[in-house]
């Protein structure tokens, strides 16, 4: 900077000019930022994040869909068979060993008792309700219940086939059916989210 | 324009040079539509006019739709059926508009082709290819939110399948396709702003397609002989050319007219040819269509995004290399975009001095299996991924970029090319008996 030291009024006018060029940048972002978050999920769209399902009328052996979050949701209520032959699977069998249930820490097992709900107080979790999302990890498709080669969910997109758990036994799809956050908040009600 | 010399507008009448001196609009009018054109383009050089017309169609047939559509979620899809039933001329003016969007495609898969044959797309002219390559690419983001308008299965589940690409981009994946569809599906928020931008990017579409012509005017066009234009003095220059009105703006619309025939049949005969039943189903977000599959124009690059799976070696070395941040489905999204990339740099990947494909006796037969091979790929994009079909796609993407990043800078080493005519003029007197410009019309030699 040989021509600052001899012109003063040089360097008082490049940090007139940088400081223009900074203000002016500044404003720019102010004014691009609300243009660019406007496009985020608004209010209404966050607040739809949690649903309360009554689940009272769903007798052993059937499943409700219900839409969360613009997705489906499977909450199924299995027999004892469903729960028996679910329970039988060995880890080795599974092409994705891990449970993938957001109420539990990452990297649980996939043993049957980790993708199931436990009932309302504690009561002891007999495996009976299945939560998880009805959303093919393969492409984003919706599987058919009570289909497949393995008696549970079957994917007619891409030809995956899911057990009693919903865990991805054979096909293209990489990973288990994912059990979203819920809980029961009382005898009848799952609350998602 | 076009550094080719010819007559310019002069003012004559009092009012005519007022008007020059403080607008010179009437001699930007007329240097534009009187720009020295080759004499000798062949039927190829039609397209750009057909590209002109499907713009202006599509924006003058979407502005009057826009007139009876609602853009909500709950009534989209009615809105949709109440133009086709009680709107006057509705279904007519509907089937124009879906039916305008794959004759646009046509006509620009023709002139992107005629660039890659002709090499229009070589020095000087690679500001026109680039900005010919963004129109491109805003044209087929503007189809595709477009089809989601109607908000029938295939528009719910084709956006739902697209946007899902970019939630495969690592890290930042997920919170941008929220922040695409407004939420953690595709849903109100993502129908309006597709909405808003269906309406919006033709206009882009329509400002660089006056950027994509002033270059070309600046350069001058290409030929299919791709030998220029002489430029010393007016008298050589005008052996070569023809001015564009009234010999290329006539021809242009002969063959215009020709082509519109073939497209009212369809629209009037058949308009859902194109089209796929599941869409006439309304959005369901519980029920998956058993094949999704999108519109024709996109079927290439949907086979590309496809056909790289977890089992294909350039991807399990991709993804050791990165640690698995570049899986398939993520390898498979750069493939598609990179195959529209390796398409826009062409002009630094062909390294032969000779522009036409004409006299490049080797690169004719790469070319035309190029071609072969973009309408396999067509094929295998529609077809499920199972089977054969994968094996089919990924030889037709590897022969994708093969073409771009090998076989094209190679062969300007390799290829001894033919004696090229060393002007215009020879080379439209040997077509058209004697070089007499006074009765010429337009070489009636077709398309290679």
């Amino acid at each position: 900077m040989s021509h600052a030291e001899e012109d003063h009024e040089g360097t008082r006018r490049d940090f007139l000019y940088f400081a223009t060029a900074g203000a002016g940048a500044v404003t720019a972002g102010a004014a691009i930022w609300p243009l660019v978050d406007q496009m985020n999920p608004s209010a209404d769209v966050l607040a739809a994040s949690k649903k309360r399902v009554d689940v009272s009328s769903v007798s052993p052996g059937t499943q409700i869909t219900v839409l969360f979050l613009g997705k489906p949701v499977f909450i199924r209520r299995r027999t004892e068979e469903e729960i028996e032959a679910a329970v039988a699977v060995s880890l080795d069998d599974l092409p994705d060993p891990e449970a993938r249930n957001e109420n539990l820490p990452g990297g649980t097992p996939g043993d049957d008792g980790n993708r199931s709900l436990p009932p309302f107080g504690g009561a002891e979790n007999t495996g009976e309700w299945l939560v998880m999302q009805g959303v093919c990890t393969h492409l984003g498709c919706v599987p058919l219940g009570d289909a497949g080669d393995f008696g549970g969910w079957f994917c007619p997109c891409h030809g995956s086939h899911y057990d009693t758990a919903g865990r991805i036994r054979r096909g293209p799809a990489p990973t288990n059916l994912p059990v979203p956050v819920a809980e029961f908040v009382d005898e009848t009600t799952i609350l998602l989210g | 324009m076009g550094g080719i010399p010819h007559d310019h507008y002069e003012p004559k009448a009092a009012w005519e040079k007022g008007l020059a001196k403080r607008l010179p609009i009437v001699g930007l009018m007329y240097d534009t539509l009187m720009i020295p054109t080759p004499k000798n383009l062949n039927w190829m050089w039609i397209w750009g006019i057909v590209l002109a017309f499907c713009l202006a169609l599509q924006i003058i047939t979407g502005i009057v739709l826009v007139m009876h559509y609602t853009p909500h979620v709950d009534m989209a899809f009615a809105s949709v059926e109440h133009i086709m039933r009680n709107v006057n001329g509705g279904a007519m003016l509907r089937y124009l508009h879906m039916n305008g969007a794959s004759l646009f495609f046509v006509a620009v898969y023709a002139h992107i082709f005629r660039g890659l044959y002709y090499g229009s797309y070589k020095a000087p002219r690679e500001i026109t290819w680039i900005i010919g390559m963004l129109i491109y690419l805003l044209m087929m983001g503007t189809a595709f939110m477009g089809y989601v308008l109607p908000w029938g299965q295939m528009s719910f589940w084709g956006a739902t399948v697209i946007t899902g690409l970019f939630g495969a981009i690592p890290f930042i994946g997920d919170a941008l396709q929220t922040w695409l569809l407004g939420g953690p599906a595709v849903d109100n928020a993502t129908l309006n702003r597709f909405f808003s931008l269906h309406y919006l990017l033709p206009f882009v579409i329509a400002g660089l397609v006056i950027v994509h012509i002033w270059a070309f005017h600046t350069t001058g066009n290409n030929n299919p002989t791709g030998v220029e234009v002489r430029r010393t003095s007016k008298e050589e220059a005008e052996k070569d050319t023809l001015p564009f009105w009234p010999y290329f703006v006539i021809k242009d619309l002969f063959a215009l007219a020709v082509i519109l025939v073939v497209f009212f049949a369809i629209v009037g005969f058949m308009p859902n040819y194109l089209g796929h039943p599941d869409n006439y189903i309304e959005a369901n977000p519980l029920a998956t269509p058993a094949h999704i599959v999108p519109e024709w124009y996109f079927l290439p690059f949907y086979a590309i995004l496809r056909a790289f799976d977890g089992d294909v070696w350039v991807v399990i070395i991709a993804s050791t290399l990165t640690g698995g941040i570049i899986d398939a489905k993520f390898f498979g999204v750069i493939a598609m975009f990179g195959a529209i990339v390796v398409m826009a740099l062409v002009p630094w990947l062909d390294t032969s001095s000779v522009r036409s494909g004409r006299y490049r006796p080797m690169f004719k037969w790469w070319f035309w299996l190029f071609v072969v091979n973009f309408f396999v790929l067509m094929w295998v994009g529609a077809m499920p991924a199972e089977g054969i079909y994968p094996y089919i796609a990924l030889i037709g993407s590897t022969y994708w970029f093969a073409y771009f990043l090998v076989i094209l800078p190679l062969l300007g080493v390799l290829e001894k090319p033919d004696a090229q005519p060393a002007t215009i003029e020879e080379d439209f007197a040997a077509k058209m008996g004697k070089g007499d410009s006074g009765s010429a019309a337009p070489s009636t030699q077709p398309a290679e």
